[in-house]
């Protein structure tokens, strides 16, 4: 790609926001009610977290998030969102791999969810923003059919993996690469559809 | 191909005639170009096709969602209804093949549509299979006119190309660029490829096509489509905060949509703009802008410096 430093992040989204907006609505209304079933599951799973040190805590967090990831790659980016957007294939095949990963660090590491106080706390607060990222719809003005709700959407998904590996002794820096990625990638898109006009 | 100019068209037309008839002096502001037809030429070939064409980046990119499936096809029936014909499509573009093809399909209009499509991948070698899953997408039996997208391996796509055009299988062959990117390459292209059709940006707002593309195109008998005539509306944006300048009225521009669009199709060497849009009221205005009068070079001039501080 040669004159790269002419392209804007817009130039690089093939779909208006409309088309994106009419696809997160299909895909809530489609699967409703389980995303309130898996966003309470979140809600337990991070009160455990914030109470003492458990192995089979840990396993069962890293766990849910193996299965988050994989229905995310699988459930949207796949089947829905590459309707839209050759990439997401792509990004379906990445959100696997990570979804690999994190299941083998749930079965067969010692990576403990708990690495001190401050950072415990900070890894908390992360996890618990991205559980609460269904509330950006309303907070933003949209309808709730347009919430984004963790192990549906990328972005939410990638919020709380941030927020629980940021607590893994030994730390799993590699492991952070996707949920960083997407939560830029989530973001430039957020700008591209919505912001940048004139 | 005869355009089937409607009421309001030849209203307009006729508008002009009785100004003329009156005697009244001609000033830069009154002056206006009545071209005997709507039509423009297909250097190589000498077939007239509309001024106005239409897009398909982003708009008809839906995926399956069947209510914005529908009306996309709602799009095109206005679109041909209105006279117009060429449609411009990518497998970059997403779903946008599929979508047109469904609609070509739903309105019967498989012999109306001027098709224009990219070959869009590299290594070269997978252009056919890609132009043949383009093709299937259309339901078409060919292509009239394939181009190669964004320059990406031009010099392994061309030949090829050059080939199937020899054999038929597709009517014209073309390179495309859009924002100014690459200009001095096109030019070379222009200069030494036997292509029929150089697809660029063009607007208000981007002229750059003007210093060399544009004469350069005239002097080699090169079709020109122009792409983004509206800046995928951050043009219209940025000139509906204004009120329609002084020259718009003699040239009987409704809307900013029409202003823009006849600037860009009033150039002598612009075969078709192709904006893109997802409303049926749009389309209608933006073929409208294919008709009725368009400006001299003289209106030009002042449609470039009536609206230089809005930009």
């Amino acid at each position: 790609m040669t004159e790269w430093w002419t392209y804007r992040v817009r130039s690089f989204v093939l779909f208006s926001a409309r088309t994106y907006e009419r696809l997160i609505e299909a895909y809530n209304a489609e699967l409703w009610p389980l995303q309130a079933v898996v966003w309470l599951a979140a809600v337990a799973a991070l009160a455990w977290l914030a109470r003492g040190p458990s192995a089979a805590r840990d396993r069962l967090v890293l766990g849910g998030l193996a299965a988050a990831w994989s229905a995310v790659a699988w459930a949207f980016e796949y089947r829905r969102f590459a309707a839209i957007n050759w990439a997401a294939g792509y990004a379906a095949m990445v959100f696997a791999a990570q979804a690999a990963a994190l299941l083998w660090l749930a079965l067969r590491s010692r990576v403990a969810l708990r690495r001190g106080a401050r950072i415990d706390r900070a890894g908390l607060a992360i996890a618990a923003l991205g559980v609460a990222y269904p509330l950006l719809a309303p907070a933003t003005g949209r309808p709730w059919t347009l919430a984004e709700v963790v192990g549906f959407m990328p972005a939410p998904t990638a919020i709380v993996t941030l927020g629980c590996l940021l607590r893994a002794k030994p730390a799993r820096t590699p492991l952070l690469v996707v949920p960083i990625a997407t939560c830029a990638f989530e973001g430039a898109l957020a700008w591209a559809l919505y912001g940048g006009r004139p | 191909m005869t355009v089937p100019v409607d009421r309001r068209g030849w209203l307009r037309i006729a508008g002009a005639l009785v100004l003329a008839g009156r005697g009244q002096r001609a000033t830069a502001q009154q002056t206006a170009v009545v071209p005997p037809s709507r039509l423009r030429p297909i250097p190589g070939s000498g077939e007239r096709i509309p001024a106005v064409g239409l897009g398909s980046w982003i708009t008809f990119n839906v995926g399956r969602d069947a209510a914005a499936r529908a009306q996309c096809a709602e799009v095109m029936r206005a679109f041909f209804a209105a006279g117009g014909r060429l449609i411009d499509c990518s497998p970059m573009y997403g779903s946008s093949q599929e979508v047109i093809g469904e609609g070509l399909r739903r309105i019967g209009a498989a012999q109306q549509v001027f098709a224009a499509d990219k070959v869009w991948v590299a290594p070269a070698s997978r252009g056919p299979a890609q132009i043949e899953a383009s093709r299937a997408l259309w339901g078409l039996p060919r292509f009239d006119l394939l181009q190669v997208h964004n320059l990406l391996a031009w010099q392994q796509h061309l030949p090829p190309l050059f080939e199937m055009r020899a054999a038929g299988r597709v009517r014209y062959v073309g390179v495309t660029t859009s924002e100014g990117r690459r200009l001095n390459e096109v030019e070379q292209i222009m200069r030494s490829q036997p292509i029929d059709f150089v697809q660029v940006t063009y607007s208000l707002a981007d002229r750059r096509v003007e210093d060399r593309i544009l004469p350069l195109a005239r002097e080699r008998g090169i079709a020109v489509i122009a792409n983004r005539p509206f800046e995928q509306g951050d043009l219209l944006q940025v000139l509906q905060r204004h009120a329609l300048p002084p020259v718009a009225a003699p040239l009987q521009c409704t809307s900013w949509a029409q202003f823009a669009l006849k600037f860009v199709v009033s150039h002598p060497a612009v075969t078709c703009a192709i904006p893109a849009t997802t409303r049926v009221d749009h389309v209608r205005e933006n073929m409208a802008a294919g008709f009725g009068l368009w400006p001299d070079e003289a209106q030009r001039q002042l449609m470039r410096v009536q609206t230089e501080k809005m930009l």
